[in-house]
């Protein structure tokens, strides 16, 4: 491999997505499983929760547009055929996300008793467009098959995505709540918990077994040794955490963001080991990230933009974070 | 019916439903920075009741444009994947430009600007107010350079069918470009001034006679007064551009058959492809030449010249119409208003009942203007360069059918409950005069999604 740039840019751009798409996940994961967990809640619930992600929602859903838009604009090619083979579902998702983004709205500037409805739709769209998010998942592990197989695994990497994002959306209500709702939140992520280790394990075996090119990464000396830590790792982490749900809340409210902060440490791995299987693909064993990217010239003024902005964006987001740190009181225009 | 049009009607219902909020939030940014920077001004509460009214509009409009902006995105690679393969390395960084700078600021200024007030300094929540106002804008920049270059295509080379950018320049300030974007921004002025002004003659009609209403009843009437003949003015430099650069479109606007001097101003007809002419024609002599060359016997191009190669007819020349005529209608009332406003301090229940149906008035001469200009790029995609049939992808006709069905029914419940709320909210205002708390200035929240809202 030699380093010139029409070798590099669709390399830097690869990593670039997989950030955007790693940042959505755990960003926008947790407002979508706190829609699922509306599910569960009463009335009063439902507004902290609201509270809880009111002023993050917009910007965290801006990860998924820019995750798909460096999909689109740095590898054109492979946006369409990934994205013309998951018409349906991505068709779930944005109808999901529609739903949910304008019930957040409407929930609180409609006549107070159509309240309920707009609180059902946010509950409805955001666990549409977690399923319709895992089932892409497994359809795209699987190389972007059809059979009947590649419907059931994507229905079971659905149910389980939707229950990671539950657990995202518990944890960050462990950290952004108090009192009932808080010990509710921690039982609420000790179930999940079970879910989103069952489908770590799932999608962790298929992809080796759908694919002898990844198998073979994976299950050759010395590769295995080099890589092992990886799922040991994540092991740890997930027993850390279910341990851990035992001893919350603890006094002083310790520890309240560690579970938030793991939970997005074990999606980082699960990621990891993805983008490590299906390197150097962008569409599984079809095309490549150099047969599909963009012109070099292209790229490298979008890669100027980036540098300049990304950066600055990141700090305004911590910023951001910042202003709104601490317990969700109630949300208000103030 | 084929997937071509099924895909085409479905990209039209979704950017039509979308492109209805940015021509709101961009403009309505501004006004809530002005808002904003007349209260730190005067100190008078009655502007900061007014953005508190109108924050809620913008929030509304802003999450309706964000999730039906998250559509548009993926569109492209759903349904027109070929426009990507063939366009891609230009149409990617401006786009790419217009996520990161752009809705970036946005949505990550929104929290701030909406819920931040008394969490920041005054001077942080009026930077926020204006950096969304700014990121709103520079969105509609980006879009509108990638718009217009679709239509004016320049600063490229073709290689195997694909095109490479040569001179950036070129590509973002094609020829088009400058008059469309103020043409964009000033029908985004012109919308939020009409939206204004109208749910405030609604207040009023309602009873309303609060101060913070007149003031944005005021700011309302003004603006739209000020900006309609600016537009005028513009929307006829945008057209000699056309003639110039797109002469097929404005042929088909102004349903002129044969190419010819001493053309008519057709005020109404129904234009006839099968015939080639026009049923039930009203004109005026010489008009159209007079308009589009400055004299009476001036060559306009004609629909002969471009057999096989030029847009629809009616659609094209009735949007134009529409556009038009809504834009007069404008303004009338704008003028008339802002006489009475002026000299009189006061709004007859005449005009504030011809106003509050106005509310919408700049959505039906935007949507109307875009179909204009968009319809009349057909058959082209990018013009000269890649055809609209050519980039459909292989999706069953079945599949879009399906989708199209379900957005349309989503978008038509969508609007009906955001033209329900904000009426709601403005009639709730309108009850409560200024008599409601208000935030940050006494010291109690306004509790928001609590029961008694």
């Amino acid at each position: 491999m030699t380093l010139d740039w029409p070798t590099l840019l669709p390399l830097i751009f690869a990593g670039l997505m997989g950030v955007a798409i790693l940042v959505y996940v755990v960003l926008d994961g947790f407002d979508l499983g706190i829609g699922i967990l509306f599910a569960a809640s009463d009335a009063h619930e439902k507004d902290t929760m609201i509270a809880a992600i009111g002023p993050f929602w917009d910007a965290n859903e801006t990860w998924l547009v820019l995750a798909v838009g460096l999909l689109l604009v740095a590898f054109p090619v492979a946006h369409g055929v990934i994205l013309t083979a998951l018409y349906i579902p991505v068709f779930v998702l944005l109808v999901g996300l529609i739903l949910r983004g304008v019930a957040f709205d409407f929930r609180a500037k409609v006549p107070v008793h159509r309240k309920k409805r707009w609180d059902a739709l946010f509950c409805i769209g955001s666990l549409a467009a977690s399923l319709s998010q895992g089932y892409m998942l497994g359809v795209y592990v699987l190389g972007l098959e059809t059979g009947l197989p590649a419907i059931g695994f994507g229905l079971l990497v659905a149910l389980c995505l939707a229950a990671s994002y539950a657990a995202m959306g518990a944890a960050w209500l462990i950290y952004k709540t108090e009192g009932d709702l808080q010990r509710k939140a921690v039982r609420f992520l000790r179930s999940a918990l079970v879910f989103t280790a069952v489908g770590m394990v799932a999608v962790s075996l298929a992809t080796p077994f759908a694919s002898p090119r990844i198998f073979e990464k994976w299950f050759t000396w010395p590769e295995i040794a080099l890589l092992a830590p990886l799922p040991i790792v994540t092991g740890a982490a997930f027993l850390g955490l279910w341990l851990l749900t035992f001893r919350m809340p603890a006094p002083g409210d310790r520890h309240a963001i560690t579970p938030f902060l793991t939970l997005a440490a074990i999606f980082a791995l699960g990621f990891a080991g993805l983008a490590y299987s299906f390197y150097p693909f962008v569409v599984p064993d079809r095309l490549t990230i150099w047969e599909a990217a963009a012109a070099t010239e292209s790229l490298a003024i979008i890669l100027a933009g980036t540098a300049v902005v990304l950066p600055v964006m990141i700090g305004a987001s911590f910023y951001v974070y910042r202003v709104f740190s601490g317990k969700a009181g109630d949300l208000s225009y103030d | 019916m084929d997937a071509l049009i099924l895909s085409r009607l479905q990209f039209a219902a979704n950017i039509s439903f979308h492109i209805l909020f940015p021509t709101i939030t961009i403009a309505l940014g501004w006004v809530l920075l002005f808002f904003k920077l007349r209260y730190n001004a005067t100190g008078d509460a009655a502007w900061m009741r007014a953005y508190f009214f109108w924050v809620k509009v913008f929030a509304l409009s802003f999450a309706l444009g964000v999730v039906s902006g998250v559509t548009m995105s993926f569109q492209f690679g759903t349904n027109w994947p070929g426009f990507m393969e063939a366009v891609g390395n230009i149409a990617g960084p401006l786009l790419a430009y217009e996520v990161l700078t752009a809705f970036f600021l946005e949505a990550v200024f929104l929290g701030i600007m909406l819920f931040g007030f008394r969490r920041v300094s005054n001077r942080v929540h009026t930077l926020a107010t204006f950096l969304v106002a700014f990121g709103t804008t520079l969105s509609a920049f980006w879009i509108l350079a990638l718009n217009s270059w679709m239509q004016t295509p320049a600063g490229f080379e073709m290689r195997d069918g694909v095109a490479f950018p040569v001179d950036w320049w070129a590509i973002v300030f094609n020829p088009s470009f400058p008059y469309r974007l103020v043409h964009m921004l000033l029908a985004s002025g012109l919308t939020v001034s009409f939206l204004i002004a109208g749910l405030s003659a609604l207040r009023f009609l309602a009873g309303d006679r609060s101060e913070s209403m007149w003031k944005a009843l005021r700011t309302g009437v003004f603006t739209g007064a000020a900006l309609i003949p600016v537009q005028i003015f513009v929307g006829d430099m945008h057209g000699l551009n056309t003639l110039e650069h797109q002469p097929q479109k404005v042929a088909a606007m102004e349903a002129n058959w044969e190419t010819r001097g001493n053309v008519p101003l057709v005020l109404f007809a129904w234009p006839d492809e099968e015939a080639r002419e026009n049923r039930f024609e009203i004109a005026v002599p010489n008009g159209a030449s007079l308009i589009l060359r400055h004299s009476l016997d001036g060559v306009v191009p004609g629909l002969n010249d471009y057999v096989g190669e030029h847009p629809p007819v009616a659609p094209v020349f009735w949007g134009f119409r529409i556009m038009v005529g809504v834009g007069l209608a404008m303004l009338a009332l704008s003028w008339t208003t802002s006489w009475f406003l002026w000299r009189r301090a006061e709004i007859p229940r005449l005009l504030a009942y011809a106003y509050a149906p106005m509310a919408f008035s700049g959505w039906v001469a935007t949507l109307a203007g875009w179909y204009t200009t968009e319809i009349g790029r057909q058959p082209w995609l990018v013009t000269g360069v890649l055809r609209t049939e050519d980039a459909v992808g292989p999706v069953a006709a079945s599949n879009v059918a399906f989708t199209l069905a379900v957005y349309v029914l989503l978008y038509v419940v969508l609007m009906i409950v955001y033209l329900g709320v904000l009426t709601h909210l403005a009639l709730k205002a309108a009850k409560e005069g200024d008599q409601s708390p208000l935030p940050g200035v006494e010291d109690r929240a306004l509790a928001q999604p609590m029961a008694g809202e």
